[in-house]
């Protein structure tokens, strides 16, 4: 019974993973797509906690659902013109890119199939300690990188959020 | 027929490709921002993956912990970017922001 229910839950989290991405691709509205993508990253989370990951699976929720995802939506309030959000959203090599895209399919999908992995499973156990401990040994200097990269990106995303009045010698209004 | 090891990178592989497909189709900026980030999900996804089918190895979720530094990081500064193009050019269109001279 249990098994059965825990298949259950894991393919309903496969199909609303990929159903849900499908839609953010196909979705005519870009409103659409932004709340497709949260369903999309709950599934990532939910199939992150049946491998055993609870650690990434909070980060998951709390970092793309709470942070990007609320960004992305910011993004589409202060650039998409509500009136005009049912123009057709493809551009015209639509059919062209279907090319390359349906050739790495396939090139992947064979590769999955017919290769020879070698699974060795393990006994889920709790990750959080262990990942900390690994960030400040092994990844320490990964670590402390990152961490400076969000320091730079915070600035610099507040330095090019900002109005361009303060910069004197680029004339504004010339192009809007 | 799939082992569930091949049904996970299935997923990975699913999310990579309509990622792929939505960057180079849509024309809106912030839908090619939901592609990249449907990208990103499916590498850290292969990388939980892999850490989680080999004998008691973590450095795969390592790996996908900095995947997840990074969107962050690449999500906050595309959204600048595209609010410039956004207020440079009235649009938010890939496609039709192609003039270099801001």
């Amino acid at each position: 019974m249990i098994e059965t229910l825990t298949r259950a839950i894991f393919w309903l989290f496969v199909i609303i993973t990929i159903g849900s991405a499908v839609i953010v691709v196909f979705s005519r509205r870009v409103i659409y797509s932004a709340f497709a993508l949260l369903f999309t990253f709950f599934g990532v989370a939910g199939l992150y906690l049946f491998l055993a990951a609870d650690f990434l699976a909070a980060s998951q929720v709390l970092i793309y659902v709470g942070g990007i995802l609320t960004l992305i939506i910011f993004g589409v309030f202060l650039t998409a013109k509500i009136y005009q959000m049912n123009i057709p959203q493809q551009t015209h090599q639509r059919y062209l890119a279907l090319l390359p895209v349906l050739g790495i399919l396939v090139v992947l999908v064979y590769g999955l199939y017919t290769a020879d992995w070698q699974v060795v499973q393990t006994d889920p156990e709790p990750t959080t300690k262990r990942l900390g401990a690994l960030l400040l040994t092994t990844y320490l200097v990964p670590f402390e990188v990152a961490s400076i990269l969000l320091l730079a990106a915070l600035i610099g995303a507040m330095r090019l959020s900002r109005p361009r009045s303060e910069d004197a010698d680029i004339p504004e209004e010339e192009n809007v | 027929m799939f082992s569930d090891f091949q049904i996970y990178l299935g997923v990975g592989v699913a999310l990579f490709v309509l990622g792929l497909l939505c960057v180079m189709t849509r024309k809106n900026a912030v839908s090619v921002l939901m592609g990249v980030e449907l990208i990103l999900n499916s590498a850290a996804l292969n990388f939980v993956v892999f850490s989680r089918y080999t004998a008691g190895n973590l450095l795969g979720q390592a790996a996908a912990i900095f995947v997840i530094i990074l969107a962050a990081a690449e999500a906050a500064v595309a959204l600048a970017i595209f609010l410039n193009i956004y207020r440079i050019f009235a649009t938010a269109e890939v496609d039709r922001a192609d003039q270099l001279r801001g």
